[in-house]
This record gives C-alpha cells, structure tokens and sequence, in this order.
C-alpha cells in the first residue's frame, strides 16, 4: 500500500485548534491535496506538553493515557507542531500496560514536514509563493526531532522545511544571521521568564527584520504566537504564516 | 532573587545586555567555526562522552591509582569530603609553611569552596593572577563566568578600578595598557609568593599527573617561582590515561573560545628538586550527585562554558543572575543538587531548546537534565504550582491547561473577559505581548461541519 | 573513618553498570604538516622564523640579557644562570630546543631537561623555541603517542605567547609571560 493510503490521523495541538483553526485547516487540506486519506479524531485534547515542561509530568498520566487510546489504530499520526510531537515521543510518562502501544506510536507519529519529506518522500512541492520568507527553527523540532541541520554540529547541512519550500515559484528563501536560535517562547517560561522571552522574541523579530522578511513561517504556532505577539504590540509590520498554510495556498 | 528578578535586572541596560549577548555569540560562533574545522569533531564528542562515562562507572578505582601514582612521584594527596575540609588542608599548608599571601590561578573549584573568604579570614593574602579574576576580585566580585569571568564588565569599569587599585590614569581604557598595567603589578605578587593554588583540569590515573590548561601562562608563572604548589581537583576530574588528554584537549578550547589550544597545557608530574607539590581531591556533593541516576552525567563536565556562550538565556540575563559558582546551563543542573530550594528556579531558566546539549563537548544531556529536575522541584515545592497558576490564569497557558476539563472553557474566558483583564499586569503573556485574534470557530467545530 | 575511605565508601555504595573505555581511532590528516603547523602558530599570535632571520635578529642587539639552554645559540648566552628562577625576572630572551611540534594547534613539546628551570619559558620577557621541522606530527593523538608513559616531572606544550582577552574580549600579548613566541623552524 502506498504510504498516501495509509490511514493518517491529523493531531492537532489544542492551541492551534482553539487559536489557529486555519493552520490546523491548512493542514488538513494540505495533506489531502497530496492524496492522503485524513482524519481528525474528535476526542483528542492536549497532548499534556505545557504541564510536563512545567515540572508536572506525573500529572499527566491521564491525558497520555488517553492519548495513546485516541491515536493508537491509525497508521500514521501526523501534527503541525514539532513541539507537541517530540513531547509524546520523549516526555510523556510510560503508561503501564500499554507499553506496545505507546512504544508503536512513538514510532508512527510525526510532524507535518518530516511526514512529507521523510514518510510520503516528496522532494519539493511545485507551486507559487511569490514572497519573501524567514523561516523560524523551532527548538523541539530542530534539536529534537532534528528537522534541519543544527548550527551546533559538524554535519551534512538540510532542512527539511526548506526544502519543501525552496523551490516553490516567487519564493525568495531568507538566510539568518542566527539560523536556529530560539526565540524565547518556551513553554511557561514564557511567562515565568517573561522579561527574557521578551528579549529574545524581539532578537529574533529584528534578526528578520534586517533581512527585510515579508512573511516569517515555522512549523510550531507556539513560537509564531509568541513572535506575532510582541511584533503586533510594537507595530512591526512582519506577517506570520504556519509552513502548512504557505504549502497549501502554494499548490492551490 | 529568582532568576527571573535577576534576569530582568541584567535586562534594564540595554546597551550592555545587548553588547553581552553579542560578544558571547561571537565566542560561539569562532567555537562552531573551528569545531567545523575539524572532520572527526562529532567522533571526538562520542569518544571524550564514552571516556567520562568509563570514569563514572570506576570512579573509585581511578582515584586509588591516580592517588598511588601521585604519591609514588612525590605528591602529597590530600582527601576532602566536602569545601569546609579543603579550605581547612589548605590553610593546614599554609600555616605549616608560615606563608602569609598566595598567588592563585584560575579554579572554579576553590570557588566553590569559597576559599578566598575563609583564607583572607584567618589571615592570608590571596591574590588571583588571571586578568578576568583579579578584575573582578578587586571589585569584591565572583567571576560571572567561568572561562570569561570579567565578561560581564566594560573597559570603562576596569579603568576605574586599575585607576583606584593600581593607580592608572584616569579615563584610559585602552586594554593594551590595562593589560600591561597589571602584568606589573602581578608580576611582584608572583615573585614574592611562597606558595601558589592552582585549580586542576585533569588528574591523569595511569602516571598521576594533572594537566592545567591556561593562555596567560599565570598558572605557571605562580607555581615555578613559589616552593609550594597545592593543586585543588574535584574528584570528577579523573581521566584513565595520559592518552586520553589527546581526545579532551582537542575539544577544551576549541569548545571554550575557538583556539585550537590554549597557550600553556603543563603536565605536572613530580615537584622540581627541593620543592613540593599537593593535590586536595575534592567531594563536596559529587558523589552525591553520582548516586542521582539521572542527574550523574553532569558530572562527565570539563568546565569549557561552552553551554553558557550559547544559551540564549545566559547570553542575555548574565552570570549573577544564576546566583551560584557554576552559571548557565551546566550550573543550572549542578546546582540544586547542592542546594534545591536555593537553586530552585535555575532549572526554569531555560526554554529546552537545547543548544547546550549540542555544543557540549562531552555530550552531557543537559536541557534533558533540566527537565527532569523541573519534576523534581515540583514535588519538593508544591507552592510552585500556585504563583505558576497566577502567571498563566489568563494568558494563552488556559488553553492547554484548561483543555482536559473543557475546550470551550477558555475560548468563553477570553471572550468574555475585557481587554482591560486581559491586558493588565494580572496577565503576563499580555504585558508586552498581544493575544492571538480569537477566531469565530475552533477547528474542531470547523471539521464537524466541513468533514463528516 | 577518614575522609578518603569516606569517599571511596560513598563511591562504592553508588551501583555503576560497566562501561567500557572506547578505542581512540588514527584520524587521518588531509595537507602539509609543515604549513598546518605554521599557520596554527601564526593563528596563536606567534611568529615562525628562519635560523638566518633568528641571528640576524639576534645580532641586531634587541635583546639586552639572553640565555640560550642549546648549544647551537650559547655564544649569545650573557647572564648566568642559578638554581634561582627569581633572578631571571629581567631575562630578555630565552631560547630553547622544541621536541616536537603538532601541526592541528602548534603545539610545542617540553621536558624539564629542554627548559632546565621550569619558570624560564613563563618569566623570559621574549621566547624562541628552536624546532626541527621534521619533528612534527599530525594531532594530539599522535602527539601523546610519541610522549609515551616519559617519566619527566614537567611536561609543557606551548603553543604561543602569553595572551589574554579579559578587557571587553580585546586580545593583549603578554599578559604575564613570554609577550613574544618565536619558532625557529630547522630543515624547513
């Protein structure tokens, strides 16, 4: 069976789904376009990350518990968010008694562009999307999931995102001065540390800024929330895009 | 203080945050330049990792031989279980050798042990002789950093205190003639000192060594002009072989600042005739920490700071803001285990975005650490809970904190709740940051409609 | 109970599961060792020289008090030297023979019987360090291959002068050393 007709089942992160519902849209149609069969289970809830980062990841049990239940009979689980993906793989607590279970899903779920890339291995989407694009490295995607090549590392340079993008018609690829540094949203410590979030948000906003960056994009809306947050506060006119709406709109 | 308080502090002048945030990425980048430099970088991690991980698992039987070797060579070991027993031995030597002023190189460990105080205390003279820790010691401070401990000053606050210490001339910043200033007045510090500290950055098992690493050559200068020599070595800092100092030096300062090697790597193996050597081996809560599974691995640390030049939150809330020996992210692992509730809020300082991890050059897993000590400190803290409660109560955090009991909880929260709530000082993320536009669906409600 | 067995005891009490020691690999080195090595010592903010270039900088009369501890330079020795390192605080220049040098870093190797006073190459005002240019290896792994288990009390590598960036990350030559580092490289 081709990997497009497994049975995939969109994971959508409980802020994007409450906050961004065209991202989660985005994705959803994004991955139909590419032939896949989607579906969104409806009894999903949070995957239980912001509490687990925050030093409670015994409370959690319940919602990983439930986690595993909801997702566990597709094939495939596929989200728009590095963060939330590398939490149910690395932090979420063992559940006993269903440890072929959570240790299947581990296996099975991924974020979208290392689906794209990595699972249904599409080289480059053919499109258009004349613009100017930053693209923002999320942290758990780049150094957990290792979505592209870390600045720390003496190894082969890639970027899966940039690849599905950089040869879409129009599309000018940015190059940063700090290609993966993070940009201070970081779970609660963005508002436990919120001087400092706010300092690396607005050095990471300038760092596009300088590179004259029309839209920024990434693949975690918490990092682009927190970004659009402090860019909206100080009248910065930079635009924010998920990497999903922009490979959507660019095959549409 | 917590680190936030201190960190908002560091950030209310700009100019300088700004400035220590470049200057330290700087050192970063010269770091990731020159480790791309070398094709087998990533290999010599793995190996110096697996070498560390090898001294953990004998640590005992590493400290025996280096301790037979040592003694067979003429050293004088000495064993202190914790920083009030290593400061007693080395006042003990001291007193033995009626000396009343030292010269002392750079040594995180005697920092920790808080040394300077106590010897100063019971009489002695302790001079620091690297540049960055005599600055700061002159201005009563601790080093903000451990490789660059003056990095929090500019060259205007050193030229003030050399003009008030050493008597330089007012408003000259130039660091040539700083530099030079204190190379004179160093200089008579290390020809009249009888006994000289040195920290140690490996104590070799198989030949009872120890290597100390510097680019001043301050640690030399001090220990072959005085009779005395007193070497102070955390009991970490054990390596099997002298064929092992190939893999760790390669990657010291290339990790610490970007050079190939420092200046001055001296062996010190047996005392010059007529002169002595001693070596305190040092606990303090290491062994502590090795009995902690999870948190062990710390222990493998070389001290190059590489770990603090590229974290986003050291670059830009500074060394004090730690407020223990060791700062940044390594710090903010090793220091609950000395003292939780003191070092409690130092495993939050930091967004797990885990450079460190990957700058390390021993691969201690160091934002994975910070997370398990996050779970740690909620359970010894329940109070945490609550303020944490109070920042998230009516920011974006509802969401997912709400989500299990209810999601439309805080959809209907938000907005009901005016602008002026939500904007106040009551909602944190809000402060200087604006919430997202709430859209007129969820997703969820979206799919029911649009897919089934 | 004394505070080594106290700490053995605690050590002891921790349970370990073995791990093993790896093997360290032959890295191989792409280039010329002797133009690595030159370009690692220039990099360290020391200077590489000829042995024709070293005299006529020695004959130029620069350096006031000048002590070689090699045979080669020893007409040019002017003070005498003690059992004292004290007395060399206003030694001008030291010269001494390199036994080897590492090509990845410019390191230079020393043992006690290379410098005779183990304060010389740090309290001379300038440094010289004689090398032959076929005396140089790769790496520091084949630098430690060739130091072996030697029994000397001291052993140095210096790699260049005495250097520091304490002010505000500006680098100063000479901070408490040598302010200079010359490698006269023989056989070039």
């Amino acid at each position: 069976m081709p990997e497009n007709k497994k049975h995939i089942a969109l994971f959508i992160p409980c802020y994007v789904d409450q906050f961004y519902p065209k991202v989660a849209i985005a994705t959803l149609e994004l991955l139909e376009k590419l032939g896949c069969q989607v579906t969104y289970p409806m009894g999903q809830t949070c995957c239980g990350q912001p509490m687990a980062n925050a030093g409670y990841e015994r409370d959690t049990v319940a919602t990983t518990k439930h986690f595993i239940r909801i997702f566990k009979d597709f094939d495939y689980v596929v989200a728009p968010s590095g963060s939330c993906v590398l939490h149910v793989k690395e932090h979420a607590p063992a559940i006993a008694g269903m440890e072929k279970e959570q240790s299947e899903l581990h296996d099975k779920i991924f974020e979208l562009t290392e689906f794209l890339t990595d699972v249904l291995k599409i080289e480059n989407i053919k499109g258009s999307f004349p613009h100017r694009v930053g693209y923002h490295a999320s942290c758990h995607g780049q150094r957990g999931l290792r979505l592209s090549a870390s600045s720390e590392l003496n190894q082969t340079p890639f970027n899966k995102a940039k690849q599905l993008m950089v040869n879409l018609e129009g599309l000018e690829w940015v190059e940063l001065k700090r290609k993966d540094e993070c940009c201070g949203f970081g779970g609660t410590f963005a508002v436990s540390e919120e001087a400092l979030s706010i300092q690396m948000g607005k050095d990471r906003l300038a760092d596009h800024q300088a590179q004259q960056v029309e839209i920024l994009t990434g693949g975690d809306m918490s990092c682009i929330m927190h970004l659009q947050g402090i860019a909206k506060r100080n009248g910065n006119p930079i635009q924010f895009k998920h990497i999903a709406e922009i490979l959507n709109e660019a095959i549409s | 203080m917590s680190h936030p308080i201190q960190a908002a502090e560091f950030l209310q002048d700009q100019a300088k945050s700004k400035w220590h945030d470049e200057t330290l990425w700087f050192v970063r980048d010269k770091r990731d330049k020159i480790s791309k430099s070398v094709p087998e970088w990533e290999n010599l991690r793995d190996l110096a990792s697996q070498i560390k991980d090898n001294v953990l698992a004998n640590l005992g039987k590493y400290l025996e031989e280096f301790e037979k070797n040592a003694k067979a060579n003429n050293i004088h070991v000495h064993w202190a279980k914790d920083a009030e027993e290593h400061n007693r031995i080395v006042l003990g030597i001291l007193q033995e050798k009626r000396c009343k002023a030292i010269v002392k190189s750079k040594s995180i460990l005697t920092e920790e042990c808080h040394l300077n105080p106590y010897l100063e205390k019971n009489g002695v003279e302790v001079v620091d002789t690297d540049l960055g820790e005599r600055i700061v010691q002159f201005l009563n401070q601790a080093p903000s950093h451990i490789v660059l401990p003056a990095i929090h000053l500019k060259k205007k606050d050193i030229s003030e205190i050399f003009h008030e210490k050493l008597h330089t001339e007012k408003g000259n910043e130039d660091p040539d003639y700083l530099t030079h200033a204190a190379r004179i007045h160093l200089r008579e510090k290390f020809l009249s000192a009888k006994v000289a500290i040195t920290g140690v950055n490996f104590g070799v098992a198989e030949t009872g060594e120890f290597v100390v690493c510097t680019n001043e050559g301050n640690a030399d200068m001090g220990v072959h002009l005085a009779d005395v020599h007193i070497a102070c070595m955390g009991i970490e800092k054990i390596i099997p072989k002298r064929a092992h100092l190939g893999v760790f030096l390669r990657l010291l300062a290339r990790s610490a600042t970007g050079q190939s090697v420092t200046n001055y790597t001296s062996h010190f193996r047996s005392p010059s005739p007529g002169k002595e050597i001693h070596i305190v081996l040092v606990d303090n809560g290491r062994t502590a920490q090795l009995a902690r599974p999870k948190f062990k691995n710390s222990l493998k640390c070389i001290r190059c700071g590489a770990c603090m030049n590229t974290c986003p939150i050291y670059r830009r809330s500074g060394g004090f803001s730690y407020e223990s020996t060791v700062p940044g992210p390594i710090g903010s692992i090793l220091s609950p285990g000395i003292d939780l509730q003191k070092h409690s809020s130092l495993p939050f300082a930091s967004t797990l975005c885990g450079s460190c991890t990957d700058v390390c050059p021993v691969k201690i897993n160091i934002h994975e650490q910070l997370y398990e000590w996050r779970q740690e400190i909620t359970k010894a803290q329940p109070d945490r809970a609550k303020s944490l409660a109070m920042k998230i109560a009516n920011g974006v955090f509802a969401v997912p904190f709400a989500y299990n009991l209810s999601g439309n909880m805080m959809r209907g929260a938000l907005k009901i709740l005016p602008d002026s709530i939500t904007y106040s000082g009551l909602n944190t993320w809000g402060k200087q940051r604006d919430l997202p536009e709430l859209p007129k669906e969820s997703f969820k409600d979206w799919y029911k409609k649009n897919r089934k | 109970m004394s505070s080594r067995d106290l700490i053995l005891s605690k050590i002891k009490a921790v349970p370990l599961e073995a791990k093993n020691l790896p093997t360290i690999p032959e890295f191989e080195f792409e280039g010329d060792l002797k133009a690595r090595f030159i370009a690692s010592i220039l990099a360290n903010k020391g200077e590489v020289i000829t042995k024709a270039e070293f005299f006529s900088l020695l004959d130029s009369g620069v350096f006031e008090k000048v002590y070689s501890h090699i045979e080669d330079f020893s007409s040019f020795t002017n003070i005498k030297i003690t059992e004292d390192a004290h007395q060399l605080n206003d030694l001008n220049l030291a010269i001494i023979r390199g036994q080897f040098g590492v090509a990845e870093n410019g390191a230079i190797w020393l043992e006690d019987q290379d410098m005779g006073l183990r304060a010389l190459p740090f309290i001379t005002e300038h440094l010289v360090i004689v090398l032959d240019s076929e005396n140089l290896v790769a790496n520091m792994h084949q630098a430690y291959d060739r130091i072996g288990l030697q029994e000397s009390g001291f052993g140095l590598f210096i790699a260049g002068p005495s250097k520091t960036a304490d002010i505000e990350q500006s680098l100063v030559i000479g901070a408490h050393g040598a302010k200079s580092l010359r490698v006269v490289l023989l056989n070039l």
